[in-house]
Parts: C-alpha cells; structure tokens; sequence
C-alpha cells in the first residue's frame, strides 16, 4: 500500500557522513567522552536506528547532528556540507513535550515556515495539508495540552517535516507513550516516511523498535559510546507488527540481544540529554 | 438529576458564605451599638455599620469622592505602570544574560530588603513634589515582586523549546517573541498580581502622610478630624480598588493566556 510517491527526489539529498567523530561533555573534572571514534554513513532517503544502551551518548550524537552542539573531534556533514548550530534542514524530534504550550496545533506546525516569512493564509494552508497527512485534520485549533501523547508526537513529526528536512532526527520520539500507543506511532511513521521519504536516523534503546523500523541498525556499545555492529536489516517494505513473530526477526533480535548484553551486575547509566549537560 | 442534585448544593454553599457575611456585620452591629470593651481592644469608637452606610451614602454624592479615587488612580497606573514596564524590562534582561545579571542584579538586591514604605521621607526630600515621590513609593512597592517574578519565569523557560524553535529556523529576536515571552507569561503575570497588592499597600500608606487628595489621605483626614465612620468607608473604598484591580490582572491573564485554562478531551 505504501508506495514511496518520490524515490528520485530521496536519492537526491540527505546523505550524512559522520566521520571519526568524538564529542566530550561536561568541563574540568566533570568531562567525559559521550561518543567516541563514531564512523559511518547514511544514504539519502535510508531509515537507520541506531541502538545501544542508555548513556551510551546516542542521544548525544543525534544532538550534535541537529546542531546543538559541536563535537570535539572528526567531521560531521550532511551533503557534504559541514553542520553547523541548528538548522530546518535538520529536524529534530524530541522524546516528548516541545511543542509550544501556548500555540494551537496549526501554529505549531507552521512555526518553521513563519519563521521563513510565510504569509499566514499561504502557512496555514500548508500545515493543514501536513496534519491531514499525519492523521490530525479536525485537531488544528487545538492546544497541545488538550491531544493524547501519541498526537502530540504526530504534531511533532508535521511541524518538522513541514521544513522538508534534508534529515529526520528523532530522539526515543516513542519511549514516552504506552506500548499500544508505541506501536501504532511506529506503523504511522512508515506511512509518513512511506510518503515524503526523507533520510531518518531514529535514536532508541528498544530493540524491537529498531528493527520493525529500520533499514539498518548501527548497535552502539556502553560509554564511550562506538559502533559495535552495523547490520543490514533484510525485512522487506511495507511492514507490519506481525514481523514481530517471524523467525529471521526473533534471530536479529537475540543476535543484537547478545551484543547489548551488559556485564552482570553493571547499573545502566543516566540518560544523556541531546542538548549536552546542563550549565 | 446529577446535576440538578449539584446545582443545588453549589446554591447551598452560596447562601451559607451570604449568611457568613450578614453574620459579620451583625456581630459588629451589636459590638459598637454596646460599645463592646474586651480590655485590649475596645469598640467604643467603632462606628456601627449602619452610620457607615450613611456616610458611604453621603460620600457617593458629593463631588469629593470622585477627585480622591481619581487622584489614587492615577498615582497607582503612573508609579505601578511605570514599574511593569521597567521590572519586565529588568527580568528579561537579567533572566536572559548573565552579563545583564552582574551587572544589575547586585544593586537591586541590595535595595530589595527595604521595605518600600521606609523610603517615605527619603522620596520626599528627592522629589520636587509630594505627587511625584507618592508614585515613587508606588512604582519601588511594585518593582520587586515584578523584576523577580519576570527573572525567574524567564530563566526557566525550557530550554529544549528554545532549541526546538531553533532548530525550527528561529533567530534570537524571534525566540524572545515566540518562546520566552509566552513561556515567561504566567510567572510574569503573578509577578503583576503581586506587585498590584503592594503597589496599592504603598500608595496609601504614602497619601496618609504626605498626600491632599486621595483615598489613603481620605482616610487618615478622617481620623484627625474625628468623623469615625468616613475611616471604615475609606478602608472599604481601598479594598474595592484593590480587589477591582487584581480582578483585571487576573481577568486579563486569562485572556491573553487562553492555553493555560484549556480543558483536556482526550
């Protein structure tokens, strides 16, 4: 049913390359390594997680990427063009609770092109269009507060891609929702991602989530964080959950199982936020 | 039938807080017409309510009344405005840079301890009319609680929606407009409604002492010239402005802030 309405256009931008890049946070005697010797790429128009335990400075790699913070060494460019502070064609996804409070739906979703100087008549008709898309239409004049989690995370997803990113990044966007909620968000995401095919690169420690979504999954170690294993997910699209249940998925599953193993008796470490440690 | 049940019930508690007023006034009624003595305190020179009425009665007639509340009136929107205006200013500065915060904020924390009333006589002498440190008095009452209230709401603005409106293609201005401003809103908007209460505190204690006209001074002429039921209606004419006052600040806020008072379906 999904038919991807633009393969051509995907092919033609969205491309990350992240090469041998290290990001540290904190100062003095506080610093740490978040990430470490990261290096690998993303195609345009792929869906990549990347999966590793929590601290394991995902999040952190992901915020970099939007922008939010520099890294301490290597390079990190999207379409060859080095990264540098936030930007649209970056867009970003929180695990929950960024959208404005005191914006309806619509003007949430046509903050970016308001703040390209967009008439209002022209901006709202565009976010009315994206929110038909991601399954909201009736829901415009409502405040975030008075939407479901999974709703406020549908917003989330319009008011990025209505920027017509380069990138889609996407920081645990589900963790925060019950797990019903979890995985219908998930099949509404490959519709969405089914029809304006933008490069994703989805950050979670869910292992199921990963691979029901991905094209590829890049398994990160505890801090600092490397890549432990690259692999190639063979599933084919379109997908749903009965996936879940099949033996070459419940295989992956225990493989990246045994990878994210941890040391017994080890505690899992804080949460990294993507916009670095608080000052 | 639920909610008929409710309704009469809300009807019910309305009258019982009707009857605890005529209750009250009943009660001081009967203490000033006996000239109630309990040894600390005595209401041999309370005037009771129904003398009250008469001269809250005479004094809606005569022209005075309106020359006092407009000359309180005006001192509160000139010293209170003035204090919105500068206290917003201050907060967002100090809230949003830590330069700004260095620099201001050690004086004003300094100055903040006093209270804005013991800066009477010191106002009267810096100022070349009593008009002008009356508003003085009113806009330092109000500063405060405003320059505090607009520091903290600014200051813990979350700060993964300031990243999210950048990564949305915000620049500084825009930011400042779109997120801090109506994040700050409601810390901002109790700042108000304090600074209102002190603000009217001040402005009466000032026009007791050094004022001509004036709801404070209304009050305090009053007492000197003996007509004890003129002070009770001078002090309720000050609680009614108060009370209208905070009444539009609230009103106001709700208005301008219709997010916070929307109601969850879902």
């Amino acid at each position: 049913m999904n038919i991807r309405v633009a393969d051509i256009d995907a092919k033609s931008f969205g491309r990350i390359d992240i090469a041998d890049v290290s990001i540290a946070l904190g100062d003095g005697n506080d610093a740490f390594e978040a990430v470490s010797g990261l290096d690998f790429a993303v195609a345009p128009g792929e869906l990549v997680c990347i999966l590793g335990p929590s601290g394991c400075g995902k999040s952190t790699l992901l915020g970099a990427l939007a922008g939010h913070m520099p890294v301490t060494a290597g390079r990190l460019t999207v379409d060859g063009q080095q990264i540098q502070g936030p930007s649209p064609d970056r867009g970003m996804v929180f695990q929950q609770h960024t959208l404005f409070p005191w914006k309806r739906v619509r003007d949430n979703v046509a903050f970016g092109p308001k703040m390209r100087g967009l008439a209002g008549t022209e901006r709202d008709r565009a976010a009315d269009a994206i929110l038909k898309l991601v399954g909201l239409s009736g829901f415009e004049a409502f405040y975030p507060a008075q939407l479901s989690g999974g709703m406020q995370q549908r917003v989330e997803i319009a008011r990025v891609l209505i920027n017509q990113p380069r990138v889609l990044l996407m920081d645990e966007p589900f963790s925060a929702l019950d797990a019903q909620t979890r995985a219908m968000m998930q099949e509404v995401l490959l519709d969405i991602w089914g029809k304006i095919p933008t490069t994703t690169v989805f950050v979670t420690h869910d292992i199921d989530e990963a691979l029901f979504l991905a094209d590829r999954i890049v398994v990160m170690s505890a801090r600092p964080g490397r890549v432990i294993e690259d692999i190639v997910l063979p599933f084919a699209r379109p997908r749903s959950h009965d996936l879940v249940t099949e033996p070459e998925f419940v295989r992956l599953k225990r493989h990246v199982m045994q990878l994210l193993r941890r040391p017994d008796g080890r505690e899992p470490l804080a949460r990294l936020s993507p916009l670095g440690v608080t000052s | 039938m639920a909610t008929v049940i409710r309704a009469r019930l809300v009807g019910t508690r309305w009258v019982i807080r009707g009857l605890s007023i005529l209750a009250c006034i009943a009660l001081w009624q009967v203490a000033s017409v006996t000239h109630l003595n309990l040894g600390i305190v005595t209401f041999r020179n309370v005037p009771p309510p129904v003398e009250v009425a008469q001269s809250a009665v005479a004094l809606f007639r005569s022209p005075k009344l309106a020359a006092h509340i407009t000359s309180s009136l005006w001192r509160v929107f000139a010293g209170y405005g003035a204090a919105v205006v500068i206290g917003v200013m201050l907060g967002f500065a100090i809230g949003r840079s830590r330069a700004a915060s260095d620099l201001l904020l050690p004086p004003l924390e300094l100055l903040r301890p006093i209270p804005a009333v013991a800066w009477i006589p010191l106002s009267i002498l810096m100022f070349p009319s009593s008009e002008l440190s009356m508003i003085y008095i009113t806009f330092i009452g109000a500063l405060f609680p405003i320059v505090l209230n607009t520091v903290h709401g600014v200051a813990n603005v979350d700060r993964r929606l300031v990243a999210s409106a950048r990564s949305l293609g915000a620049g500084g201005p825009a930011i400042l407009r779109e997120v801090v401003l109506p994040g700050a809103a409601p810390s901002i908007v109790t700042g108000l409604a304090i600074g209102m209460g002190t603000s009217w505190f001040c402005l009466v204690t000032a026009e007791m002492i050094s004022g001509q006209f004036g709801i404070g001074y209304y009050t305090w002429e009053a007492y000197t010239l003996q007509n004890y039921a003129d002070i009770i209606v001078g002090m309720l004419i000050i609680g009614l402005l108060g009370m209208g006052s905070s009444w539009l600040l609230t009103t106001a806020g709700r208005l301008l802030m219709p997010w916070r008072s929307s109601k969850v379906v879902r």
